[in-house]
């Protein structure tokens, strides 16, 4: 039963580390850019969602539905101004560029909002669970993000197969030059991967907050398992994505059931391990590594 | 047919400090066929890729319709009727045969060229438009990538050395395809390494050699031994060479 409800609750963190990551693996799928300040960026949707909710009377539970448009339209703007011109110098800048992004938006955060933690406000709904068994309680919010997280992937999915901008969006992963041969304006397609991207990691900002507490800091220790989620899924792979999520959730729960301080530990070991023994990820092609 | 349509003037394309492309000139016209030969390294795929937006020159210009298109983004250029197939077909190695076809009908100009048509062409494609493009042959693989670029249905096609990697029947049957691509009123310029390929399919040759022009003229009027000074420069043809068969 401990081992099951081990399982359960990695699961159930794991949804959100795939919803937290899939922007990541987006961005460096498409744009072959590696965005230092991803972790960031979920943060400052958090802080939108804390700031918006009271002022346009909507619940926090909700506060989504205007601040995921909102970080699509604030990524298609920031892809085709600052990363665009970064990408245009070298694939370096991009990353001298989005650290500095990440450590301008910590400061900022910490000037305007100090560094108490805050959370969305989502009222008694916070404290409740489904309770199966004797000791397995599946808190209602986690159960919704992981939920969230599949629907995301899946809609994902379909877009990026079936739909014309989707094949796009492949077509300039695949072979940007090729893709522009094809008539791709492919700085509108990396535009609209960057919103998709910016919408993603502003929902799992919002889902952050509303399990937990966020701070102006907290981005960089998520970043982190976002690109192990990334490394363990395979860079490109939305399953992956997903799985990669809930197995780095589950090692993390496995560990914490060690020894609480060995949570973040046995997370690392797992992402080691894959790196050793199957550096494409989980569900990587080898030929995306070339 | 004899109104010009692609001008390129005065070329000039580094490569950093490397001049790929020396002062290259020629007009290709209206329903023409150019071939575009020289040896390794003489600076076709840099020509081509120029003209397709690819790489900026140093200096000169591209024109189509006698309008300077040398500021134009390579999307642009596709939606003004200039279509490349890269040298190494360059397909969509994630996708279907399908789904690439699709992504070159997505920003299509209007014309003759659907997928349907292309369906036509290349009669095997149907049953097997569900598979990745890596389980093609090379020659199945060079025909999706044409496919490709005739269903965005280009003014003049651009084609960088079809015959690379295929064995000769397959280059023939590929290019047979040429007077039904023209038939629909494309024009058609041919990179090629091959003298002898390019030479058969073109109504007019422009030889390269290390970036300039070297010679230009119709096949008729050019005998095998000029073609042979042209391609490789003065001083190196064996007399024994008649093909320029150079790998
Ligand atoms: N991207 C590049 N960067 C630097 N040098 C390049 C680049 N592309 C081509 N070159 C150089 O420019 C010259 C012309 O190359 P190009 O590929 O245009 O020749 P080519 O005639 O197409 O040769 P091939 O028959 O081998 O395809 C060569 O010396 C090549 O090494
Ligand atoms: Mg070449």
């Amino acid at each position: 039963m401990i081992w099951l409800n081990i399982v359960i609750q990695g699961a159930l963190v794991g949804g959100f580390y795939a919803l937290f990551a899939c922007g990541l693996s987006l961005m460096f799928g498409v744009l072959k850019v590696i965005n230092l300040a991803h972790g960031d960026m979920a943060v400052v949707a958090g802080y939108v969602a804390v700031f918006l909710s009271p002022r346009l009377h909507i619940p926090g539970l909700w506060s989504f539905l205007v601040v995921v448009p909102l970080f699509a339209l604030l990524g298609y703007v920031v892809q085709r101004t600052v990363i665009q011109k970064s990408i245009d110098r070298d694939p370096f800048t991009t990353l001298l560029v989005t650290f500095g992004l990440s450590v301008v938006i910590e400061n900022l955060l910490l000037e305007m909002y100090s560094a108490n933690g805050q959370s969305i406000n989502i009222g008694s709904l916070i404290g409740e669970s489904w309770h199966p068994a004797s000791i397995i309680y599946i808190s209602y919010v986690s159960l919704a993000v992981l939920a969230a997280a599949v629907l995301v992937l899946l809609a994902l999915q379909l877009f990026l197969s079936k739909s014309g901008i989707g094949r796009l969006i492949r077509a300039v992963a695949d072979d940007q030059e090729a893709a522009q041969l094809s008539g791709a304006n492919y700085r509108h397609v990396f535009g609209i991967a960057a919103a998709i991207a910016f919408a993603t990691v502003a929902l799992a900002g919002i889902a952050y907050g509303m399990m937990t507490q966020f701070a102006p800091t907290s981005g960089g220790v998520n970043l982190l398992f976002a690109f192990e989620v990334v490394v363990i899924g395979g860079i490109g792979s939305l399953w992956g994505t997903l799985v990669g999520g809930i197995a780095l959730g589950i090692a993390q729960q496995f560990g914490a059931h060690i020894n609480l301080s060995y949570q973040i530990l046995a997370g690392n070991i797992l992402f080691l391990a894959v790196l050793a023994v199957r550096p494409q990820g989980l569900f990587g092609r080898r030929s995306s590594l070339a | 047919m004899s109104a010009a349509l692609l001008e390129v003037e005065s070329l000039t394309v580094h490569h950093g400090q490397l001049c790929a492309i020396d002062d290259v000139s020629f007009t290709q016209r209206q329903g023409e066929v150019l071939a575009v030969v020289g040896a390794n390294g003489a600076g076709k795929s840099t020509l081509l890729r120029t003209i397709a937006g690819l790489h900026r020159p140093t200096s000169g210009c591209v024109r189509l319709d006698g309008k300077d298109i040398n500021d134009l983004s390579v999307s642009r250029r596709v939606a003004l009727g200039i279509s490349l197939v890269p040298e190494g077909r360059r397909l969509f190695s994630s996708m279907t045969l399908e789904e690439n076809l699709q992504v070159g009908a997505y920003h299509a100009n209007p014309g003759p060229f659907d997928i349907k048509r292309v369906y036509e062409l290349f009669d095997w494609m149907p049953g097997r438009r569900k598979q990745s493009v890596w389980q093609l042959s090379g020659g199945e693989q060079q025909a999706v990538a044409i496919g490709r670029a005739l269903v965005a249905n280009p003014r003049v096609l651009l084609l960088d050395e079809l015959s690379l990697g295929l064995a000769p029947i397959i280059i023939e049957k590929i290019y047979a395809l040429v007077p039904e691509i023209l038939a629909q009123g494309v024009s058609i310029l041919i990179v090629e390494q091959d003298v002898s390929q390019g030479v058969s399919a073109a109504d007019r040759v422009h030889c390269l050699l290390e970036g300039r022009t070297s010679m230009t003229g119709t096949p008729a009027e050019l005998t095998s031994e000029e073609i042979d000074r042209a391609y490789f420069g003065a001083g190196l043809v064996a007399p024994a060479v008649t093909s320029g068969v150079v790998e």
